[in-house]
């Protein structure tokens, strides 16, 4: 072998990697002390699927299905909040501690901050008249949280504003179900619904 | 078209930039000059136009860094162990021998040759990393060859790690 291509070949060697992940944490870490990462996130296990959560200094941002969302709501996060978005579990264990309860029936009401910023005007409106006046195991319809919210005929804005629930469960949006006793629709799909429903033994029209 | 999520950009691109900085200023430094490149990087990542090549200006930070590195140590007093005789001892978690010699280049070589062989950006990615043309880079890699060539005993790289 001559000495060039000798060069070229320990040149090439592959170097290996395996230092990388646990060199990352450590800096994502570091970063996060120095206020260096605008959201956090992780994803938490329930018995209703992986759940994204994600938060700012101000609060828990976002919840969705990671299995229907998958990576779209982080994108959505980057292009709204900013692109400082970085997974750090220990950043979610208030919420994740809470959910944890919620899910094993010891916990009726949540108390992690909320940051509001993904959802603004009549919808952001709508969505904390639902948080403080629909208590666990109750259900209102659409009509009667357009009612809460001050705007009666709002019917179908209300529904909009439940589709659009950046917070799902924190922001209890499976409580809010169709006026004639049917369950209604859910971002998570009808089953995640009736499961969170009978969680809380709801009863009511179903 | 906006920026992906930091996370996204990072675990692209982590290893390369790993393994350019443990090519670069060797495992035992690596984990600092790591921390600083992505400390650098959440630093400007909202002010980066969101059509950059994301990878190609992660690597540049950690260049940058590779060479801050260097001439932090150049500052330190060496350890009186190391002399200019250093043996080639065999480092399964380095990066390999021959880099041992690539970071005694100077600096302009040292940076182009790991760029080049390590996360193989082509001539204008370096060019962009080092501040240069496209032509002086080519040059920068292709005299730290030639130095390679000259400084490294036959004997010393036809011994195969395993």
């Amino acid at each position: 072998m001559s000495v060039d291509s000798a060069i070229e070949t320990e040149l090439n060697r592959e170097i290996r990697a395996e230092g990388a992940e646990a060199a990352s944490a450590a800096a994502l870490d570091r970063a996060a002390a120095e206020g260096l990462v605008d959201v956090a996130y992780t994803i938490a296990d329930t018995p209703i699927g992986g759940l994204l959560l994600a938060s700012t200094e101000r609060g828990l941002v976002c919840v969705s299905f990671h299995d229907l969302s998958g990576d779209a709501a982080l994108e959505q996060i980057a292009e709204r909040v900013s692109p400082r978005v970085v997974e750090l579990p220990r950043k979610l264990d208030a919420a994740r501690f809470e959910l944890d309860e919620f899910f094993a029936g010891r916990r009726r009401s949540f108390e992690v901050a909320l940051d509001w910023t993904l959802i603004d005007g009549f919808r952001r409106h709508v969505l904390q008249s639902l948080a403080a006046e629909v208590g666990y195991g109750e259900v209102a319809s659409y009509g009667e949280l357009a009612t809460v919210a001050g705007k009666p005929r709002a019917a179908r804005a209300v529904g909009t504003a439940m589709a659009t629930n950046p917070l799902p469960i924190f922001v209890p949006c499976h409580r809010v179900v169709r006026s004639g006793g049917a369950i209604g629709n859910y971002g998570g799909g009808v089953e995640r619904k009736r499961f969170l429903l009978d969680l809380e033994g709801a009863s009511r029209n179903r | 078209m906006t920026l992906p999520p930091f996370q996204v950009a990072l675990e692209s691109h982590r290893d390369d930039i790993w393994r350019l900085l443990v090519a670069s200023v060797g495992r035992d430094r690596a984990d600092d000059c790591f921390q600083e490149t992505i400390i650098a990087a959440l630093r400007g990542y909202p002010d980066l136009p969101a059509d950059s090549n994301i990878r190609a200006w992660m690597l540049t930070i950690a260049s940058r860094k590779a060479i801050d590195e260097h001439r932090a140590r150049q500052r330190r007093p060496e350890p009186v162990a190391e002399g200019p005789e250093r043996a080639f001892t065999p480092d399964l978690e380095g990066p390999g021998p021959i880099w041992d010699r690539v970071r005694d280049l100077p600096g302009k070589q040292r940076s182009a040759v790991a760029l080049r062989f390590v996360v193989d950006l082509d001539y204008s990615d370096i060019a962009f990393a080092l501040d240069c043309s496209p032509e002086a880079a080519r040059r920068s890699v292709h005299e730290g060859l030639t130095k390679l060539r000259q400084d490294l005993p036959r004997e010393l790289i036809a011994d195969e790690r395993r």
